[in-house]
């Protein structure tokens, strides 16, 4: 929790990060393919690019902030 | 894991295994990168569970994670462990059926409570340095209310894992297809290497985790819900429109009798029943919640951990209660026509005969579904064995909604966010379970004086025990069906008397050790007698909930009020006719007879009273809205 422990917040930024990375990634596969999954609705608003940037912007956040070695208040 | 347990016995779940014999297709269909999704978290799991493994070396750090967590942490994983797949998708399910009426047990049955164990409770169960609520009734009333207590909650514990385990089984099988031993095993693997490693503090960093994936995956749902019902005017117009009915928005306004909701709930049972008794027993006495909170770095946080908790509970039934309502509405058929969810009895009426490809009883099939909002033209269809017109039980509302929106990866990690809600319900289950075993039932009763390390080592191998338990009971589950209400029902039965007897204890200077004692057993006998009565003469349950027109989610809340009140009249009795312990012996366990440690000033804003009032303040404001 403190000092040079890692914090569980670093563990859920990574995971935010690779889950992020992974759906925008989708995303961005999807838009360039214009393949859309047979009936997943409301499509057109490219949910896994926005929701997978949020998630890794959120993960890397984190990651920065609680990193191993950081000091933490 | 399962909270409050109306979720249960109420049908919403308690039917889980009848979904096993009639789910014919899987809801949902993994592919690669959902694969990935769910094996990186297990990943994530195994990572933390050996990191971790080396920071659990004494008894202090394996059972109370070392007492370092901050409130933020504590308070977290006080919700998460009560927020599992079965409490997503049952609830999900009940506000399809009943509106936002479901939404009561997570403001009424939750807030007050929580807020009262931070201000109120905590300071004795953390001044006391118990490691667990039956530890706190051995200080407080004798070490015979300390075993009647430990041995029934270890036996639920451990029950309760099983059966959790079970429907989590049930549940994949039905949503993804997965074999059933396959999922209990490789779920109970992860769940003892990750607790048995690294003990509550692994259990508590998993379920911060799993808070932060269940909000992740489901949030979408009702974002992406109320997008597509053109906002919440949107869906109150839509629900009007196809049900005719307005009582799906109102919290209080239709519960002034049993018969005008369809619930079939009293407003006097939701505020004493489940607003005090029930989520005041579960909230403030389960110690399977109340170790996440005693985990707190020093009292002030220990005081705010339930008060922080309480506003993301404020928050839960956005992922929820708010999925129901719009499966209501969205929801669509193969050929685009709204879908209508059932009850699981009428699924389970309308299993299919495979060789044949119709259903195997059309007599039954067609009375149960003569109940239901389904339309004729589509249970002819029904009956008929139409490839396109299969049966969906409400709880699998939530499931529904998540194919609905949820794309590759998307649906992974809302896949994701279901199991790692059961993991951490197992792993809470077996962490109270290992601590509640052995400093109360092992320590007290088979080996006084052991060493510290001798201690975590029972500790962890009581983990390793308790799962294999688990998984016992998971089978005796599967091939005895009818003792999932049993083990159910352990929770409610053993809950009220519980408050009762800690309530009396810490505010009460006159209770005596015999008393508390003996409203503990005497408490949890009546208790049982209620359930046994209306299980063998469904026609009591008008006796026991006041009203021929009660349904069994009133049940619940009245048995838990009675039982409450029963134990009540015995502490105060057996108090009045024996003699108390002098008050200089109640130091740090009784109100009025404690000075509790001083704290560091801090700015009022920081203060957890000022933030108690935000919490009520909200909490009052939303049942004003949506009155």
């Amino acid at each position: 929790m403190h000092g040079s422990r890692i914090a569980i917040w670093f563990f859920i930024g990574v995971l935010l990060v690779v889950y992020g990375a992974m759906i925008l990634g989708y995303g961005l596969y999807e838009v360039a393919t214009g393949y859309y999954p047979p009936g997943v609705q409301l499509t057109n608003l490219h949910t896994p690019i926005w929701w997978g940037g949020l998630l890794a912007a959120l993960g890397v956040f984190y990651v920065l902030k609680f990193r191993p070695g950081r000091t933490h208040k | 894991m399962f909270g409050l347990v109306p979720v249960l016995t109420a049908g919403s779940f308690g039917s889980v295994p009848t979904m096993l014999a009639v789910s014919a297709q899987p809801l949902a269909h993994l592919r690669p990168l959902d694969i990935a999704v769910v094996a990186i978290y297990f990943g994530v799991v195994l990572w933390i569970g050996f990191y971790l493994k080396g920071q659990s070396n004494t008894g202090e750090d394996f059972f109370l994670a070392g007492r370092e967590m901050t409130a933020w942490i504590a308070g977290l994983s006080f919700v998460s462990a009560n927020l599992g797949s079965l409490e997503l998708m049952g609830w999900a399910g009940a506000a399809y059926q009943y509106g936002i009426l479901a939404t009561h047990w997570y403001w009424i049955g939750a807030i007050p409570a929580m807020l009262f164990l931070g201000l109120m409770m905590m300071p004795f169960y953390y001044v006391s340095k118990t490691h667990s609520v039956p530890g706190y009734l051995k200080l407080r009333f004798g070490e015979h209310a300390r075993i009647v207590a430990a041995l029934s909650f270890a036996t639920e514990m451990i029950l309760m894992s099983g059966v959790n385990m079970f429907a989590m089984a049930v549940v994949m099988k039905v949503v993804l297809g997965w074999n059933i031993t396959f999922s209990i095993l490789v779920s109970s693997v992860a769940v003892a290497v990750y607790v048995g490693l690294g003990g509550l503090r692994s259990a508590i960093f998993n379920e911060v985790l799993q808070f932060v994936l269940i909000w992740g995956g489901a949030l979408l749902v009702p974002i992406l819900g109320l997008v597509q019902a053109g906002g919440w005017d949107g869906l109150k117009a839509k629900i009007l429109n196809n049900l005719r009915s307005d009582s799906y928005f109102h919290l209080w306004r239709d519960t002034g009798s049993f018969a005008a909701n369809p619930m079939g709930v009293h407003w006097t049972g939701i505020v004493f029943g489940l607003g005090f008794v029930i989520s005041f027993g579960y909230w403030t006495t389960d110690f399977l919640v109340v170790q996440r909170v005693l985990a707190a770095h020093n009292l002030r946080a220990a005081r705010m951990a339930p008060i922080i908790g309480s506003f993301f509970k404020m928050a839960v039934p956005f992922i929820v209660i708010l999925p129901g309502l719009l499966g209501l509405v969205l929801l669509q058929n193969p050929d685009g026509s709204r879908r209508v969810l059932v009850g699981e009895n009428v699924v389970a009426a309308c299993t299919m005969n495979g060789q044949q490809d119709t259903v195997t009883s059309p007599q039954a099939c067609s009375t149960a579904m003569a109940n239901t909002r389904l339309p004729e033209a589509y249970q002819q269809k029904v009956l008929s064995g139409a490839p396109d017109a299969s049966l969906h039980s409400y709880n699998e509302a939530l499931p529904l909604m998540m194919v609905r929106y949820l794309g590759p990866g998307l649906l992974g990690l809302g896949i994701t966010a279901l199991i790692a809600g059961f993991m951490s319900g197992m792993a809470g289950n077996v962490s109270a379970f290992s601590t509640v075993w052995t400093y109360d039932i092992y320590r007290p009763l088979i080996n006084k004086k052991a060493s510290d390390s001798h201690y975590v080592l029972v500790g962890r191998l009581s983990i390793l025990i308790g799962v294999a338990v688990s998984i016992g009971a998971a089978y005796l589950v599967m091939h005895a069906r009818g003792i999932m209400d049993y083990v159910q029902a352990l929770f409610s039965i053993f809950i009220a008397p519980l408050l009762a007897v800690i309530l009396f204890g810490m505010f009460w200077k006159r209770a005596t050790a015999l008393a508390g004692f003996l409203a503990l057993l005497c408490g949890i006998v009546f208790s049982a007698t209620l359930f046994v009565w209306v299980k063998l003469n469904p026609a009591a349950l008008a006796t026991v909930a006041l009203s021929p027109d009660a349904k069994p989610m009133a049940e619940n809340v009245f048995r838990a009020l009675w039982a409450f009140l029963f134990s009540s009249v015995i502490v105060v009795l057996v108090s009045l006719l024996t003699r108390p312990r002098p008050v200089a012996e109640l130091g740090g366990l009784v109100y009025g007879a404690t000075t509790l440690p001083a704290e560091e000033p801090v700015p009022f804003y920081k203060t957890e009273w000022m933030w108690a009032g935000v919490a009520i303040a909200i909490f009052v404001a939303l049942n004003i809205l949506f009155w």
